[in-house]
């Protein structure tokens, strides 16, 4: 057994050490807002947050994980108002919205560690995460809104 | 003439043989009964509990099939490959009929309870340092908390005549001194007592020191970091790569938490050290262990105020790490970016748990064993900063695709010279 928490709440998963988060975020918990994308590490689409930082679950095998604090895209807000979330519901981000959740998740852990990026830094953190639709330049504008957004709520 | 000659060479060869003999002769020492041990003093079994685990008696005393305690861990050396050996206090399989002076020779001279010569893969020569009191506080605790288990021991593969104990005596009397730690008068109370345990219990020499060709730590080497595991124990002396002068503060929170802001993280063989050892000593121990090592590791060589040159370093290595406008063109930095960049790269400063690769001693050292390793396998929880790992690209990445992540960073964030035969290195690192 591999006992973690994820959203909150404690899991015991009984499966091969070596399964991928993913397998076990989708299939076996049920939350199917995480993506499989490239199985490779490579697109960002399988993008969680473990211990708060931004890990690709496809290629992370449970065997990894024991223990530790995981959050999917159905945690990061209860109502889904994360400043990320409204950010990119604003903005209209997502065209087909396959790549969005790890989208979304890779830009709230940018925004935890560097809470007001340069463009520079927008493109360094997100370049991994892979958009088909070409939805870039928004992805940057609504990353730039929720750091602003944040910085309203701390200095209200 | 020719006789007395003769017969004068063979008294001396039968001399210094007799010597020899006497000389390795130990002693069996008797049975005792588990239940002669009697109740040991809690606080004693509490103080043998944190000295195991500073001494991480049981990484090695476990296989990683087997009973906790239980021994058959393999030790690759250059001679073969050693089981260690059950010591749990069971009586048959283990040490239970052992009594606290068997296991004070042992820990001591290196000779079991039956007088047979032990293998130096067991470091008494850094055990045989600690005081009486703390060895019987270890026994009191194996005795007492850690639980029998009855198991076969594996044999040793090690070649005729390297595997006659006896010889293990000429081999001690070659390389070993015995005797307790004796302080500096000239240097402080906390320093002592860093080398004390630096020395003695956590032996952090039989790793971090080179060993000559008959796998004795070499002494004038002391320190200057060593191949382990197909890892690489850096080097703990004035050699050490790091970019940024490991502080006494620095060890102590890396011995205690598992990384530092600006260093690496305890990743691979240094994983169980850390998250099985060293965490439990107290504070006070931790940082006297810093103030020693950061003693042995010496001064910046740099110019200028630590502050000031640590400050300077993180700005140059986070400078490095930005994008350029011509970024791109080459593979390395491609795949570093795609797959890399999203969780090490730092905007105004280093964030703990985002490794910035510049002041990365993995990037940093003479072999790029530890980067392609953590590249090809990834930093699980069990390693490094608790809650946070790291996958392993090994199913992702061809050898030659990690070869050249490896590649852009030496190049483009150190100033190191180029790594050799890098896929090749790939390639071997590959099979775990």
């Amino acid at each position: 057994m591999i006992n973690f928490r994820i959203n909150g709440r404690d899991v015991s998963i009984d499966a091969e050490p070596s399964t991928p988060l993913l397998w076990a975020i989708r299939d076996e918990i049920g939350l199917t807002g995480t993506k499989f994308g490239c199985g490779i590490g490579m697109c960002g689409a399988c993008t969680v947050h473990v211990g708060g930082r931004a890990t690709r679950s496809c290629i992370t095998p449970l065997s990894a994980i024991e223990g530790t604090d995981i959050t999917t895209i159905e945690g990061l807000n209860s109502d889904g108002q994360h400043p990320v979330q409204i950010a990119w519901n604003d903005l209209r981000v997502p065209q087909c919205g396959y790549c969005q959740s790890g989208q979304i998740m890779q830009a709230a852990a940018l925004l935890k560690d560097i809470p007001d990026p340069s463009d520079e830094d927008i493109d360094a953190v997100m370049t991994g995460n892979l958009c088909r639709c070409m939805t870039y330049p928004r992805i940057r504008s609504a990353v730039r809104q929720a750091a602003a957004a944040n910085k309203e709520t701390i200095s209200e | 003439m020719i006789k007395p000659i003769l017969i004068a060479t063979s008294a001396v060869a039968v001399l210094a043989a007799g010597a020899f003999a006497v000389y390795a002769y130990y002693p069996e020492i008797d049975e005792v009964t588990v239940e002669s041990h009697g109740d040991f003093d809690a606080e004693s079994v509490e103080r043998g509990r944190i000295l195991a685990a500073a001494g991480y008696c049981a990484t090695c005393h476990t296989a990683d099939d087997g009973q906790p305690w239980a021994g058959n861990y393999p030790m690759a050396t250059g001679f073969g490959t050693l089981y260690s050996t059950n010591i749990s206090p069971d009586p048959d399989s283990g040490i239970g009929n052992w009594s606290a002076q068997a296991f004070r020779r042992a820990m001591h001279e290196g000779v079991d309870r039956e007088g047979r010569h032990l293998f130096p893969g067991f470091p008494y020569n850094h055990f045989t340092l600690m005081s009486d009191e703390d060895v019987d506080d270890i026994y009191a605790y194996i005795m007492s908390e850690v639980p029998p288990v009855a198991s076969t021991q594996k044999e040793n593969e090690i070649p005729f005549p390297l595997n006659q104990r006896i010889l293990q005596a000429g081999w001690k009397m070659l390389f070993v001194d015995t005797g307790r730690f004796e302080s500096s008068p000239e240097m402080s109370e906390q320093w002592n007592r860093g080398a004390y345990l630096v020395e003695g219990v956590t032996h952090c020499a039989a790793c971090h020191t080179p060993r000559n060709a008959l796998g004795a730590e070499i002494e004038s080497a002391s320190f200057d970091g060593a191949a382990i595991d197909r890892w690489v124990a850096p080097a703990l002396n004035e050699k050490n790569s790091a970019a940024i002068r490991w502080t006494a503060s620095d060890y102590s929170d890396y011995l205690k938490t598992g990384g530092t802001r600006a260093h690496g993280v305890a990743a691979g063989p240094m994983g169980p050290v850390v998250h099985a050892g060293l965490r439990e000593l107290p504070d006070s121990d931790l940082q006297a262990i810093g103030l020693y090592l950061s003693d042995l590791t010496g001064e910046s060589s740099t110019d200028g105020s630590p502050e000031e040159n640590t400050d300077d370093i993180i700005a140059a290595s986070l400078a490095s790490g930005r994008p350029e406008k011509t970024y791109r063109q080459d593979q390395g930095e491609q795949l570093y970016l795609t797959a890399c960049a999203s969780c090490h790269y730092n905007g105004e400063q280093i964030e703990l748990g985002r490794p910035d690769l510049g002041v990365n001693s993995a990037t940093r050292m003479q072999e790029p064993d530890n980067l392609i390793q953590v590249i090809l396998h990834g930093v699980g929880n069990e390693e490094g900063l608790p809650g946070i790992v790291m996958p392993g690209f090994a199913s992702a990445l061809s050898d030659q695709e990690v070869a050249s992540i490896a590649s852009y960073l030496r190049r483009t964030r150190t100033d190191k010279s180029e790594w050799p035969n890098l896929a090749d290195a790939v390639s071997t690192l590959r099979t775990h």
